[in-house]
């Protein structure tokens, strides 16, 4: 097998002098979509945001495509084409949807911007309608297809998703797991999902691990852990909706 | 009423200094959420930049004033912004994964060190400058009351808000705006996208550092005189101006700088000149009162 586009080795990540990340190991590779489930606070949001530097791992490495990007500023990442749709969406509330897509495309080719435009208006119909209206003023839902067509704006290399579906209504989660599918199989579009909602996750991903008080404790494709029976048993019986 | 229109036209001139300097607080609290305590201070070392490229101008010849005032703009705007930007990287930037109080004590500290800098080195007496602009217009004369609007007044203003425009237009619509709208919105977000923070903070204090300077030479156009002790008064007017326009709101610094120009040439012109400054402050505890973010602030409440 070719080398990961994303390679995370032995990771540990510290928040003041507790150890949210216990040597992490995990790699994504390029057309995959890959997912991260576990419970509240097992380190899933942690890892992605480790994965951006902020907080930076205090041991163990993060290779994108060959280059070491464990101590590297966010900013610096984000040109190397990662794009992340955070936990919490964290759209810019006061600044337009166009304002908020204009932003996404910090570190694209301007010239690519109208393109770009068409392309996640064509994904999600529902922003071409609300393109002058402040981020703030968004339903949950077209905050978080907001959230994702910023960080689409990059065109990204590896697209990281942190819960898209937190706090939505099922329809709207179909619809955005349809969207990364499809991001997925028309572009190969490489994510990396993290999810509470394990049963959707897993479905979609290519690939699969679960993570437990910052320590990876399985990991197989997204079928295989379907039928875990721990897997089952922790995040999936009377979870699914 | 002819009174009233001379005071109108002095507290606008004055409100137009107190709402250049307020801009940089707001701007600075925005996106990175502290009080630029030194910002004062940044105010008067343009005052006194102002000064001394007047005086060097004047001895080098050039003689012709509209010339020597836009080299004297450029002059003191470059200087001071570099001294802005000198605060920012030295003073604050190391401290700010710090705890919150961390950059405003140093923010304290740097007012401090400005003002017994420019002390030592240009002396604690008052600096004159001889009027360079005179004469002006006599609007309306009566038999007991002549209202006169000075050049000096005109240039006040009218550089004023020229520059507002400018500024407002870099914020709306330029790369640099956005970027700074962004993080004044959500920094952390901002880097994830891939701007870069720091150099947009120090651009903000860059940039407000430079409209101080533009406030500082008005200054000194308008009295005639600095010293080492003017950024304190001026830097706690205007910052109570940008706190009761709205502290984090551009429009709201201006409008507050306003206000508190007027409150307090009125007061000073129909009750008593040794209240003035407890005027406008009080203006500013009655507003707090009722609109505790300030008359154009946001209250908190975004939908998350």
């Amino acid at each position: 097998m070719t080398a990961p586009l994303l390679a995370i080795r032995g990771v540990k990540t510290f928040y003041g002098n507790i150890m949210a990340l216990k040597g992490v190991d995990l790699d994504v590779h390029e057309g995959e979509i890959v997912t991260l489930i576990g419970a509240n606070g097992a380190g899933k949001s942690t890892l992605m945001m480790t994965t951006f530097g902020n907080p930076r791992a205090r041991e163990g490495s993060i290779v994108f495509d060959g280059i070491d990007i464990t101590n590297m500023p966010p900013h610096e990442i984000a040109k190397l084409r990662i794009a992340q749709s955070p936990e919490g969406r964290r759209i810019f509330p006061r600044m337009t949807v166009l304002e908020n897509l204009q932003v996404g495309a910090t570190v694209a080719d301007p010239a690519n911007f109208a393109a770009d435009l068409k392309r996640v208006c064509t994904l999600f119909p529902l922003l071409e309608k609300r393109i002058g209206q402040r981020g703030g003023t968004l339903s949950g839902g077209e905050q978080q297809m907001l959230s994702i067509a910023r960080a689409l704006m990059s065109r990204p290399r590896l697209l990281l998703l942190d819960e898209p579906s937190l706090g939505l209504a099922p329809m709207l989660v179909k619809q955005i797991f349809r969207a990364i599918r499809e991001l997925n199989e028309r572009e190969r579009l490489t994510v990396f999902l993290v999810e509470q909602n394990a049963f959707h996750a897993l479905k979609l991903a290519h690939r699969g691990y679960v993570i437990v008080n910052g320590q990876i404790t399985l990991s197989g494709t997204g079928r295989e852990l379907l039928v875990r029976p721990e897997v089952r048993a922790a995040y999936l019986e009377g979870g699914r909706h | 009423m002819e009174y009233f229109l001379q005071q109108l036209i002095n507290g606008l001139t004055l409100g137009s200094i107190y709402g250049l300097i307020a801009i940089g607080y707001t701007m600075v609290y925005g996106i990175i959420g502290m009080i630029n305590f030194a910002h004062g201070d940044v105010f008067m070392v343009g005052g006194f930049i102002a000064l001394i490229a007047f005086l060097a101008l004047v001895a080098i010849g050039v003689s012709a004033i509209p010339l020597a005032l836009f080299l004297v703009l450029l002059i003191a705007m470059g200087l001071t912004a570099l001294y802005g930007w000198t605060v920012e990287r030295f003073a604050y930037r190391p401290l700010r994964h710090s705890f919150r109080l961390a950059p405003l004590i140093s923010a304290i500290g740097m007012s401090i060190v400005l003002q017994n800098y420019v002390q030592i080195v240009q002396g604690a007496r008052v600096k004159p400058l001889p009027p360079l602009v005179e004469g002006g217009h006599t609007l309306i004369a009566s038999e007991d009351f002549a209202v006169q609007l000075s050049n000096v007044q005109i240039i006040v203003v009218t550089t004023t808000l020229l520059l507002l425009a400018i500024f407002s237009w870099l914020v709306a619509r330029t790369r640099l705006g956005r970027d700074m709208r962004a993080c004044e919105q959500d920094l952390k977000m901002a880097s994830l996208v891939g701007i870069n923070i720091d150099r947009t903070i120090s651009l903000t204090f860059v940039i407000g550092a430079s409209l101080a300077a533009v406030a500082g030479i008005m200054y000194l156009l308008y009295y005639g005189v600095v010293d080492f002790h003017i950024g304190f008064v001026a830097g706690v007017k205007a910052f109570t101006a940008a706190v009761l326009g709205g502290i984090g709101s551009l429009p709201g610094a201006v409008l507050g700088g306003l206000l508190i120009g007027l409150i307090e040439t009125f007061w000073s012109a129909y009750f008593s000149i040794e209240y003035k400054d407890v005027a406008a402050f009080s203006v500013l505890i009655i507003v707090l009162i009722f609109l505790p973010s300030g008359i154009l602030g946001r209250p908190e409440v975004e939908k998350v």
